[in-house]
C-alpha cells in the first residue's frame, strides 16, 4: 500500500458522505408524521449531495495519484494499552465503492419517489434506505477491521428492516428474520477474525493490521482468512449461506436492486478485496474462496432456470454474478481488478434488471408469475428497451459490460496455467451459458409470446420519476465495461492498494476466449429459444417434470439441507437448552434472587426510622473501625 | 503584633466568589423588596456558583498552599471545586423551578409555622416563594469547596459545619408532607452532629499525637509505621466522620430517610454536590497525611468498600419509592467511589485519583438528572415517588420515560453512558493495585443494583398505565435546563469520555 496521507481540503469532509445520510435517517425517523410530506424529497436530496460529494473527493484524490486519506475523527477510550480511535480512509478502493453506493444510490431514492407514491409507509422507507446508505458508506470508508464491522450490522440491520419494510404480510416477516439470522452466522465469523486480529496483533486498523500481518504463524492467518470468508459469505449470499437472498426479495423492488443486488451484497467482495494482504499470505483460504465462488456460481446459475418469480430469478442471478466476482479475487492479485471491474457494471445492469422488474410488477399488479406475464414489450417500451440493454450487458453480448468484466474474469482464472485454472475456467464458462439460458427465458416469457394476463390488467409505462433512473442505469450496463476496462482503466486507479498489474502470459488468447464465450452464451439463449421461446408458456407451471428440474427448483435443496444440518439439531438443542435452563439455571437463579430479596428485607428490618437504632449502628460502626484499625497497626 | 496572613487571592477567587454571593444573598434577603427577590437571588446564586466555575477553570494549573498552609489550591481542589460549582448551579436552577408545583415553588412558604396548624395550611396555597434557600444553599457550595481544598484538619471540620448545617435546614424546607420532612431535617441533625463529634474528637487526638493540624505535618507523624496508637485511633474517628458524609455503610442509615424526607431539589444537590465533597475530603485526608501508613487503612476502605457496595446494592432491591431507591443506589455508588480510593494506590501513583474524580462527575450529573426527573412525575399530593405510580410511563410521556431510562441505565453502568465509563475506570485503578477481589465483588454488586434500575425501566415501558396515575408536569426553563444538561453530559461521558478522562489525569495531583 502506498504512504498514506493526512486528509485536507475535501477529503478532510468526507465524513460527511456518512453525515448526510444519517441525518436524513435520523430526521426522518424522529420527525414523524411532520415530515410525511417532503421526507422522501430530503431522503433522496441527502444522497445525492453525497453523491456530489464522492465525485468531488475522487476528483481530488485521483489530484494526489491516489494516496490514500486517513480522516481521523475522534478517540473513543485511550487509557493505557486500550485505543480505540475511529477514522475513515479515503483510498481509490474506497472511492470506488463510494461512487457506486451513492450514485445508484441516487437513482434508486429518485426510482423510489414514483415507485413508493402510494404507500403508506413511504416516509419511513425512505428512512431505513438513508440508513443503509449511511451505514454501507461506513463499511467501505471505515479505516479499521471495527469501523467495517459497525458498518457491517447497520447495513445487516437496514436489510433486515426493509425486508420486512411489508412487516404484515407472514413472508416479508419471515424472509427478514431468515436473512437475518443467515447473517449472524456469517457475523460471528467476522467478529471472531476481528478478535484474532485484536489478541494477536493489539490493533484492527488496516495499516496496523497489513502491516504485520506476515509476523503470524501461517495457521493464524489461514483462520483469520477463513473467518473473513465465513463473514463475506453470509453478506453476500454466498455457499453455504445463499438461501437468505432469494427470499429477501420480499422486500420491496427498489430494496433489491440497491441492497441485495448492486451494493450490500458485494460487501464480502469488498471485505476480501479490502483484505488482499491478508489473503495473500494463505493460499489455503484462497482456494477456499475460489471453491465457493465457483460452486456458487454455478448453484445460482442452475436454480435460475427453475423459477418462475421474476425476482427470485433475478435473485438468484445476483447470487451466480458474485460467484464470479468471488471466483476473481480468489485468484489474488491477478483477479482482484477483474472481480471488481465486474462488481461495478454488475452494479449498474442488475440495479437496472431490478428496476425494470419492478416497472414490470408496477403495471402487471404487483405480480412476480412470469407465466401470466408476456407480450409486454410494445406496452412498456421504455422498459422493455432498459431491460434488453440490461439482458444483454448481463449475459456478455460483446461489447457491453459484462462481455469485458467476465471474459477478463475467465482470462483470470486461465491463467494460472494449471489443472485447477482449466477447471475454473471451465466453470465460469459453462456458468455464462446457463447466465444466457435462464435469462432469455424471463426476457421471453415477460416480453415476448401470448399475452397471459390475468383478469383485469392494463398494463401501463410507469412515470417519468422511475423510468429516468433506468435509462441511466441501461447507459452505465452498456458503457461501463468498455470504459473500466479501456478508456479510464480500473487497474490503473487501483494500483496504489493493489500493486502494478502483472503483465500475465495468457494461456489462451483473449480473442480466442472471447470467441468460446460468445458461442456459449449463443448456444444458450438458443436453447432458451428451443425451450420456451418456441413453445406456448402454461400458465401453471408444468408438475411432471424432470429430477433436474425438480431440483432447481428447490434451489439444490439448499433449504432442506439448512433445516436437516442445523435447524432441527438446532431446534432439539434449543428444547435440551430450555429444559436445562428451567431446571437448573432458573432455579439458581431464582433461588439467588429468592435468597437476595429475603436477604434484603431482612437487613431492611435494621432500617427502623428510630435515630437512636441509626445512632448506636453509626457507633458500632466505629468501634469496629477503630478495633479494626489498631488490630492492623499493633497486629 | 498580629501579622496579617499571606492570601494567595487569585487562587482563592472561587472561595470568595461563592462565599460572597452567599453573604450578599443574606442582604438581599432584608433590603430588597419581595417582589423582585426571587428572580434577584436566584441571578445571584447562580452569578456566584458559575463565576465560581469560570475561576477554577482559569486557574487551572495552579498549584500552590497558600493561607499560610491551611490551604492547598492543586489540580485534585480545582477539579472537584469546578465538579462541586457545576453540579451545585444545576442544583440551584432546581430550587428555582417555578412552574411544576401549583404553589409555585417546592419550599414552604414559613417553615417555622407548625405544620398542620391554621396558619399552615392557610400558607400552603399562597403563591408566596422561600428566598432564603439560595444564600442557604450557597454557604453549602461554598462549604464544600472549601472542604476539598483544606490543607488542615481544623479547616476541614469548619467546612464540613459550614457546608452541613445549611444542609439540615433545606430538608426541612419541603412545602407538601412537611412533617416526613421535618423528621429528616432533625435526623440529619442529630446524626451529622453526632458524626462531626467523631471528626472533632479525632481531629483532637491525632493533634495530641501529632502536635499540629496541617496535614503536611501530619504526615511527616506518622511516618511509615502508622505513627502509635493515638494517631491510628484519630485516623479511624476522622474516618468515620467522612465515611457518614459520603453515606460509606454502615454509617449510611441517615441517607434513605433524609432523602425521602426532603424536598426533592435538596436531596438532588445532596446526592450529587455532598458526595463530590465527602470523597475530595476523604482521599486528601487518606493521601495526603496518612499516605505513608497506607497499609494501616487500606483493610478498612477495602471492607468499607465491600460493605457499603453489598449494602447498597441488596438493600435496593426491595424498595418501593424511588426517591429510597435512588438514596441506596448513592450508598452503593459510595462503595464504588471506594474501589477508586484504593486504585490510587502507594504513595498515590495509580490511576485512582483521576478514576474516583471522573466517577463523581458522572455520578453528580446522573443522579442530578434522576431527581430531576422525579420532581416532574406528580399527582395531587405533590410528587409520585412510590413505584408503582410510575406503571406505563413510557406509553403516558415518551419523553420522560426515555430521560429517566438514560439515567437508569447510566447508574446501572450500561456501556455508551457516563456510568460506565466512571465504572470502568474505577475497577481498572483498583485491579492495577492487585484489588480484583474488591473488583469482583464490585461486579456482581452491580449486577444485583442492576436489577433495581432495570426494574423501574421495565414498570415504564412494560406495563399498563394505573388508571388513576400521577401526571407529567411541564416544567419550566431550569428544569429543563437542567435535564438537558444532565442528560447530554450523560450520553457525552459515555461516548466520548476521552477529554475529560484526560483532564482528570492531569489534575490527579495533590500538594501539601
Amino acid at each position: 500500500m502506498s504512504e498514506t496521507l493526512p486528509a485536507d481540503g475535501l477529503l478532510g469532509w468526507s465524513w460527511l458522505l456518512i453525515a448526510l445520510p444519517l441525518a436524513g435517517a435520523a430526521v426522518l425517523l424522529l420527525g414523524g408524521r411532520r415530515t410525511d410530506r417532503w421526507g422522501h424529497l430530503l431522503g433522496a436530496a441527502t444522497v445525492a449531495t453525497a453523491f456530489v460529494l464522492a465525485v468531488l473527493c475522487t476528483v481530488q484524490l485521483a489530484g494526489q495519484d491516489g494516496a490514500p486519506a486517513d480522516v481521523e475523527l475522534f478517540t473513543f477510550i485511550a487509557t493505557g494499552e486500550l485505543d480505540v480511535t475511529a477514522g475513515l480512509l479515503f483510498d481509490p478502493l474506497s472511492a470506488v465503492f463510494a461512487l457506486l453506493i451513492t450514485g445508484v444510490g441516487s437513482l434508486i431514492h429518485v426510482y423510489s419517489i414514483g415507485y413508493m407514491a402510494h404507500d403508506p409507509g413511504r416516509r419511513r422507507f425512505f428512512a431505513y434506505l438513508n440508513l443503509f446508505v449511511a451505514a454501507m458508506l461506513l463499511l467501505v470508508l471505515g479505516n479499521s477491521f471495527v469501523a467495517l464491522y459497525v458498518g457491517w450490522e447497520g447495513v445487516g440491520l437496514a436489510s433486515y428492516l426493509l425486508i420486512a419494510f411489508w412487516y404484515t404480510r407472514p413472508g416479508a416477516a419471515t424472509a427478514a428474520k431468515k436473512a437475518f439470522i443467515m447473517n449472524r452466522v456469517g457475523d460471528v465469523g467476522l467478529a471472531l477474525a476481528i478478535f484474532i486480529m485484536f489478541a494477536q496483533l493489539g490493533t484492527t486498523s488496516y495499516a496496523g493490521v497489513f502491516g504485520t500481518v506476515g509476523t503470524l504463524a501461517g495457521g493464524t492467518i489461514t483462520a483469520i482468512g477463513l473467518l473473513l470468508l465465513l463473514g463475506a459469505c453470509g453478506k453476500s449470499g454466498q455457499f453455504p449461506l445463499q438461501a437468505w437472498l432469494p427470499d429477501a426479495m420480499e422486500g420491496p423492488t427498489p430494496v433489491s436492486a440497491l441492497i441485495h443486488a448492486a451494493t450490500m451484497v458485494t460487501a464480502g467482495v469488498y471485505l476480501i478485496a479490502r483484505s488482499a494482504p491478508i489473503y495473500d499470505l494463505t493460499p489455503t483460504a484462497r482456494a477456499v474462496v475460489l471453491a465457493v465462488g465457483a460452486l456458487t456460481l454455478l448453484i445460482g446459475a442452475i436454480a435460475g432456470c427453475a423459477y418462475d418469480d421474476i425476482k427470485k430469478v433475478l435473485a438468484y442471478s445476483t447470487v451466480s454474478q458474485i460467484g464470479y466476482m468471488f471466483l476473481a479475487v480468489g485468484l489474488g492479485p491477478a483477479g482482484y481488478v477483474a472481480g471488481l471491474a465486474h462488481l461495478l457494471a454488475h452494479g449498474f445492469f442488475k440495479a437496472g434488471l431490478f428496476l425494470g422488474a419492478g416497472s414490470v410488477m408496477h403495471a402487471m399488479r404487483d405480480s412476480v408469475d412470469m407465466r401470466r406475464f408476456g407480450a409486454l414489450w410494445n406496452k412498456l417500451p421504455i422498459t422493455f428497451a432498459t431491460f434488453g440493454l440490461g439482458y444483454l450487458a448481463l449475459i456478455g453480448f460483446p461489447f457491453l459490460s459484462g462481455y469485458f468484466t467476465k471474459d477478463a474474469i475467465i482470462e483470470a482464472a486461465l491463467d494460472r496455467d494449471d489443472v485447477w485454472g482449466w477447471v475454473l475456467g471451465g466453470v465460469a464458462v459453462l456458468g455464462a451459458g446457463l447466465t444466457a439460458f435462464y435469462m432469455t427465458r424471463l426476457m421471453l416469457m415477460t416480453f415476448f409470446g401470448r399475452a397471459r394476463w390475468e383478469e383485469g390488467v392494463h398494463p401501463h409505462e410507469a412515470p417519468p420519476v422511475m423510468t429516468a433512473p433506468m435509462v441511466v442505469l441501461a447507459v452505465g450496463s452498456v458503457a461501463s465495461g468498455a470504459l473500466l476496462v479501456s478508456v479510464f482503466p480500473l487497474s490503473g486507479w487501483l494500483e496504489p492498494v493493489f500493486g502494478e498489474p502483472a503483465e500475465a502470459e495468457h494461456v489462451v488468447a483473449p480473442a480466442v476466449i472471447g470467441l468460446v464465450v460468445t458461442l456459449v452464451m449463443l448456444l444458450g439463449v438458443l436453447a432458451a429459444w428451443l425451450f420456451v421461446g418456441r413453445r406456448e408458456v402454461p400458465v401453471a407451471a408444468p408438475v411432471r417434470v424432470s429430477p433436474v428440474t425438480r431440483a432447481a427448483r428447490n434451489a439444490l435443496y439448499a433449504d432442506a439441507v439448512n433445516e436437516s444440518l442445523f435447524m432441527r439439531p438446532g431446534q432439539w438443542l434449543t428444547r435440551a437448552l430450555v429444559w436445562v435452563d428451567n431446571r437448573g439455571v432458573d432455579g439458581a437463579v431464582n433461588g439467588l434472587a429468592a435468597g437476595l430479596g429475603g436477604s434484603s428485607s431482612r437487613l431492611g428490618r435494621a432500617q427502623t426510622g428510630f435515630v437512636r437504632t441509626y445512632a448506636l449502628g453509626m457507633l458500632g460502626g466505629a468501634v469496629v473501625v477503630a478495633g479494626a484499625l489498631l488490630a492492623v497497626t499493633s497486629g | 503584633m498580629i501579622e496579617a496572613p499571606d492570601l494567595s487571592w487569585a487562587a482563592l477567587a472561587p472561595l470568595l466568589l461563592v462565599f460572597g454571593a452567599a453573604c450578599a444573598g443574606i442582604l438581599v434577603e432584608a433590603f430588597v423588596p419581595r417582589s423582585v427577590r426571587h428572580p434577584v437571588q436566584v441571578g445571584l446564586a447562580l452569578a456566584g456558583t458559575v463565576g465560581a466555575l469560570a475561576a477554577t477553570v482559569l486557574l487551572a494549573g495552579t498549584r500552590e498552599v497558600t493561607a499560610v498552609g491551611a490551604l492547598a489550591v492543586d489540580g485534585a481542589a480545582l477539579l472537584l471545586q469546578a465538579t462541586i460549582a457545576g453540579l451545585g448551579a444545576l442544583s440551584l436552577l432546581l430550587f428555582a423551578e417555578r412552574s411544576l408545583d401549583p404553589a409555585r415553588s417546592a419550599f414552604v412558604v414559613s417553615a417555622a409555622v407548625p405544620a398542620g396548624s391554621p396558619r399552615d395550611r392557610e400558607l400552603a396555597t399562597v403563591p408566596r416563594v422561600q428566598t432564603e434557600v439560595y444564600p442557604l444553599a450557597t454557604f453549602a457550595i461554598g462549604g464544600m469547596m472549601l472542604f476539598v481544598a483544606a490543607n488542615d484538619l481544623l479547616v476541614m471540620f469548619v467546612a464540613l459545619e459550614v457546608l452541613s448545617l445549611p444542609l439540615y435546614l433545606l430538608s426541612g424546607m419541603a412545602r407538601r408532607r412537611r412533617l416526613l420532612s421535618q423528621e429528616a431535617a432533625v435526623k440529619y441533625f442529630l446524626l451529622g452532629a453526632f458524626a462531626s463529634a467523631f471528626f472533632l474528637y479525632g481531629l483532637a487526638l491525632v493533634y495530641g499525637a501529632a502536635g499540629s493540624v496541617r496535614l503536611s505535618e501530619v504526615r511527616a507523624a506518622v511516618g511509615t509505621d502508622g505513627g502509635g496508637v493515638l494517631l491510628v485511633l484519630g485516623l479511624a474517628l476522622l474516618v468515620v466522620g467522612l465515611l457518614f458524609k459520603a453515606s460509606v455503610a454502615p454509617f449510611h442509615t441517615w441517607t434513605p430517610d433524609v432523602y425521602q424526607g426532603a424536598p426533592t431539589a435538596v436531596t438532588a444537590f445532596m446526592a450529587a454536590c455532598t458526595k463530590v465533597a465527602a470523597f475530595g475530603a476523604i482521599l486528601r485526608l487518606l493521601y495526603v497525611a496518612f499516605g505513608t501508613a497506607e497499609w494501616t487503612w487500606r483493610p478498612l476502605v477495602y471492607a468499607a468498600a465491600i460493605a457499603s457496595m453489598v449494602v447498597g446494592a441488596v438493600l435496593g432491591l426491595t424498595q418501593t419509592d424511588l426517591k429510597r431507591m435512588l438514596a441506596y443506589s448513592s450508598v452503593a455508588h459510595a462503595g464504588f467511589l471506594l474501589t477508586g480510593v484504593i486504585g490510587l494506590g502507594a504513595a498515590g501513583t495509580g490511576s485512582g485519583l483521576a478514576a474516583t474524580m471522573f466517577y463523581l462527575l458522572a455520578y453528580g450529573i446522573t443522579t442530578l438528572g434522576a431527581f430531576a426527573v422525579l420532581t416532574l412525575v406528580r399527582d395531587g399530593d405533590g410528587e409520585a415517588s412510590h413505584l408503582s405510580q410510575w406503571a406505563g410511563l413510557g406509553a403516558r410521556s415518551p419523553i420522560t420515560a426515555a430521560v429517566m431510562t438514560l439515567f437508569l441505565l447510566a447508574l446501572a453502568g450500561i456501556p455508551l453512558t457516563a456510568g460506565f465509563t466512571g465504572k470502568f475506570a474505577v475497577f481498572r485503578a483498583a485491579i492495577e493495585q492487585g484489588a480484583w477481589p474488591l473488583a469482583v465483588v464490585a461486579l456482581l454488586a452491580s449486577a444485583v443494583a442492576a436489577f433495581f434500575y432495570l426494574r423501574v425501566v421495565v414498570l415504564m415501558y412494560f406495563s399498563e398505565p394505573v388508571a388513576d396515575g400521577p401526571t407529567v408536569g411541564v416544567p419550566g426553563v431550569p428544569t429543563t435546563l437542567v435535564l438537558a444538561v444532565t442528560a447530554a453530559a450523560t450520553l457525552a461521558l459515555g461516548i466520548v469520555p476521552g477529554a475529560v478522562l484526560d483532564l482528570a489525569g492531569r489534575a490527579a495531583i495533590f500538594v501539601g
